[in-house]
């Protein structure tokens, strides 16, 4: 297995320090921090973590973009797109409402 | 009541048309049904499930014209009937309580629970991303892997933007299991997306 990389160690020792979360804590709070969930002292934990951490900074931008990339790609306006409509579908659709 | 009046004057050809119209109504059925196959597509894998449920769509459609108020625009309430009717067909199937696994996608830490991430250069936003003509066809692919129960979730809650306990409330599950599934399907979403974020990033 390949050798962790020293800064990597370096990190895990910090975390594990008081008013320190681990990177997988914050993955946990991630959720509830974007709802405005967290507690008062969680916030506070998560933001610092956020601050000191690279990868979870990366991460979560990373994450928040995704994210609003999906919502853009369906917006209302998106989906208008020109499409080749399936006549069999919109002869069916007719049929019942004829049938009516 | 044959046609949609609402306070701001919409215009009369953006409402449902009368059944005795037989031109406007076939107009009408080609100028929707593309965009909500479309959207029905991203709930259900299955295409021809996907067509049942704008079929079923277009029938309520007819049927409650009456009901349309106006209070948001014809698409949108078209759209919340088109999620109605696909939800309705995958909970008929049973497919919403299939717990299938995302584990793959998920984060990745080290033993001393470090997160494992590979640096970034730079992370376009996404009107960057969407300025790539393959992005779209990316994001749809990558909806289209997660399992259902993730797959709706996300749907709900990031795309039609309802709140976490009215998602909830229309999946009868719990605002724990919403929040737990909606993280794992948001991960998995960005694991699927990175290779073309990384790529938005290098232009």
């Amino acid at each position: 297995m390949a050798k962790t990389p020293w800064k990597r160690r370096i990190k895990g020792m910090m975390f594990k320090m008081p008013l320190m979360i681990t990177c997988e804590v914050f993955e946990d709070f991630i959720i509830e921090y974007l709802e405005s969930e967290l507690t008062d002292r969680q916030q506070r934990l998560f933001e610092f973590h956020l601050n000191i951490c690279r990868e979870c900074r990366e991460y979560l931008a990373a994450y928040k973009i995704g994210m609003e990339t999906a919502k853009q790609s369906l917006s209302n306006e998106a989906i208008q797109l020109p499409v080749e409509v399936p006549e069999d579908l919109v002869a069916a659709v007719i049929a019942s409402r004829n049938d009516r | 009541m044959d046609e949609e009046h609402s306070e701001n004057s919409a215009p009369k050809q953006s409402g449902v048309p009368d059944v005795s119209d037989q031109i406007k109504t076939i107009a009408f059925v080609r100028q929707h049904t593309g965009w909500m196959l479309r959207l029905a597509r991203c709930y259900m894998a299955d295409a021809a499930l996907a067509e049942d449920a704008v079929q079923s769509a277009f029938s309520k459609i007819f049927d409650r014209s009456d009901q349309f108020e106006g209070k948001s625009s014809i698409q949108s309430w078209m759209r919340r009937i088109v999620v109605n009717e696909s939800l309705m067909l995958l909970r008929k199937r049973q497919s919403l309580k299939k717990e299938d696994s995302i584990d793959l996608w998920m984060p990745e830490f080290d033993d001393n629970k470090c997160r494992i991430e590979e640096p970034w250069s730079a992370i376009p936003n996404a009107e960057q991303l969407l300025m790539m003509s393959e992005t779209r066809d990316i994001v749809m692919n990558a909806i289209d892997r997660l399992p259902d129960v993730y797959r709706i979730v996300l749907l709900l809650r990031d795309i039609e933007e309802h709140t976490t306990a009215e998602v909830a409330v229309r999946l009868e599950i719990s605002v724990t299991n919403v929040k737990t599934r909606l993280h794992r399907a948001r991960a998995a979403l960005k694991t699927l997306l990175e290779p073309q974020m990384r790529k938005g990033g290098l232009r």
